[in-house]
């Protein structure tokens, strides 16, 4: 598990680097540079400014520096809001961020898997239907659709819970609701699949010949075993996640890097866009170590392997 | 695939039969809709700022007084040509990748896959909105940046269709005349799995069709006076307090579709499933 593990890492690691390599490369490739306005800049003024965010140096000078920048944990100064580092917004923003994306994969897990179980115990049963067809349209939710829609309908029309900002607990509750649906419709279909498949295994057979009651068969047998497929897609599931908080922020108002990111985007903040890149990318294969190790616990095929 | 989607709505179950209409509904409507409707989609009707559905606008109209119903069709149809497009990127990306690595093994199989193993992870529609803002906003760059997500799956299927392949007596014997890889790779591999690949190619439109209308919702992809989905669907959540249907309508269209899509794409694959297990059978038998 060990060898494991750190083979994990190591994969990450590289991941990262690649990820950081790309994006440097690809923001020094823009046409034009980041303080083209309006008006040229006298050549003096261009040259301190090229000096100041350290653009005048070769490049693999640059790329050498903003590694060793990154590794004592500093993301830079940010183009436009000249008063930020990226580290300062980045630091105010994900607070907010994390708060929202924990709460959705939170509800997105603990809805999926109860209504998968449900469904996948009994297949072919009424609670099946009704809960295959409700995952099915949650997949074709995306979240742009399902946060406007949310506020349409629980704060305009029902008035029960706030349209947008941060506050009370109360702002706390549609934001993630919206961005977790289309992963609790997906961790459902997974658990049903899976836990319909454990089902019909032998160990399970033998687990209900010998009398055992059924609460005790599905939480020692079907289970651990029928988790393991949705603990994988759990990786992926936190990148799609992070995509859609970036909406989930716009369309809420909330104060989060994914807001930053697409303000960045949009007036061409290269340092900040950069940094959110950087951090998403980092805090996505974290996620997926974390994931990985727990992979690795649960799964007696790789826990008593090397 | 447009004939399987009509063998569908012929002969298919209830519920195929009707995604297949309605999904062959949207693409008629998308091209002939919009010369059939008396309103030009910028067009505004002064007389009718942000009015509700009525029996001349027949989703009602925007915040400046345009047709909703034909700018929804002109969305469709942006929506529609830029997942067919990202489509055919990924499949150019992904059917010689997957193919290579299948055909390959070994070492360069690992390496190949673990590649992909390690892109999937990635939070790729950041990345392509990053080359937005690098590159500027440009339709042929939204084709191959979400085309360039979307490979990956493809190149997994596509290697475990070639491991099939591989193993294949004509294989060998291209091999013993001594074609180079890439010929046997390009001539002999990529036929013989070319027709499941790009059935599976068409389960990644509704994924394409998604992450379009994301970026665009963000306002980093189409702009106006040119509109998708994501553009009418951001639109109508600035505006949805006093008008709804500015919201709704766009909305219903784009998740219509994506389901439609979705579940069509679960009925490919369990008959690509059934079909590729019958000429297995064949093969090994023969």
């Amino acid at each position: 598990m060990a060898r494991y593990l750190a083979a994990r890492l190591g994969y990450s690691l590289i991941t990262f680097w690649v990820i950081v390599t790309l994006v440097f490369f690809l923001m020094r490739l823009a046409p034009g540079g980041p303080f083209d306005g309006e008006r040229r800049l006298p050549p003096e003024v261009e040259a301190n400014l090229n000096a100041a965010y350290n653009l005048d140096k070769p490049l693999a000078q640059q790329y050498v520096d903003y590694l060793s920048m990154l590794l004592s944990g500093d993301l830079g100064p940010s183009f436009r809001q000249k008063d930020f580092t990226v580290n300062e917004l980045v630091v105010s923003g994900l607070p907010v961020s994390l708060t929202i994306g924990g709460l959705a994969l939170l509800f997105a897990v603990l809805a999926g898997v109860s209504a998968g179980l449900t469904a996948g115990l009994r297949p072919g049963s009424r609670a099946d239907i009704v809960v295959m067809g409700v995952t099915n349209i949650g997949i074709a939710m995306p979240t742009i659709i399902v946060a406007p829609l949310a506020i349409l309908l629980f704060s305009v029309t029902l008035n029960w819970l706030p349209a947008g900002g941060i506050g009370s607990w109360r702002h706390y509750v549609l934001p993630p609701l919206a961005l977790c649906l289309p992963f609790a419709a997906a961790i459902a279909r997974l658990t049903r699949g899976s836990v319909a498949e454990t089902l019909s295994e032998p160990h399970v057979r033998t687990a209900r010949s010998k009398g055992l009651p059924m609460h005790r068969i599905v939480r020692r047998h079907i289970l651990p075993i029928a988790l393991l497929p949705v603990l994988s897609y759990l990786g992926p599931a936190a990148a799609a996640l992070l995509t859609g908080s970036v909406v989930v922020e716009q369309v809420f108002d909330l104060p989060g890097i994914g807001r930053y990111f697409v303000q960045g985007a949009l007036n061409r903040d290269y340092t900040l866009v950069m940094g959110v890149v950087v951090v998403y990318a980092g805090m996505i294969l974290l996620f997926n170590l974390l994931v990985d190790s727990t992979y690795a616990r649960l799964d007696p095929r790789i826990r008593l392997s090397g | 695939m447009l004939l399987i989607t009509l063998k569908i709505a012929f002969t298919g179950s209830s519920l195929a039969r009707f995604c297949s209409i309605a999904l062959l509904a949207v693409v008629i409507l998308a091209l002939a809709g919009p010369t059939l409707i008396a309103w030009d989609p910028e067009e505004v009707d002064w007389q009718a700022l942000e009015t509700a559905p009525s029996l001349s606008h027949w989703f009602g109209t925007d915040l400046i007084g345009r047709d909703l119903f034909v700018r929804t069709l002109i969305g469709a149809r942006v929506s529609l040509s830029i997942a067919i497009v990202a489509t055919l990127v990924s499949v150019v990306i992904g059917i010689p990748w997957g193919a290579l690595a299948g055909y390959l093994g070994g070492r360069a199989d690992q390496i190949m896959m673990r590649i992909v193993d390690t892109l999937y992870a990635l939070p790729f529609v950041l990345v392509v909105i990053l080359l937005v803002v690098v590159f500027g906003r440009n339709p042929y760059l939204l084709f191959v940046g979400l085309g360039a997500i979307f490979w990956l799956d493809l190149a997994r299927i596509v290697r475990g269709q070639t491991l099939r392949v591989r193993e294949a007596l004509f294989i060998d014997s291209a091999r013993i005349l001594g074609l180079p890889t890439w010929l046997i790779v390009l001539r002999h591999v990529i036929p013989n799995v070319i027709g499941p690949a790009l059935v599976y190619a068409t389960l990644t439109v509704p994924g394409v069709i998604l992450a379009e209308s994301f970026i665009s919702f963000l306002g980093l992809g189409v702009q106006e006076p040119d509109t998708s989905w994501g553009v009418l669907i951001a639109d109508g959540t600035q505006s949805m307090q006093s008008s709804p249907w500015t919201l709704v309508f766009p909305a219903l269209f784009l998740a219509l579709t994506v389901w439609c899509c979705n579940m069509l794409g679960d009925r490919f694959r369990d008959e690509m499933e059934r079909a590729t297990s019958r000429t297995h059978r064949e093969v090994s038998a023969s």
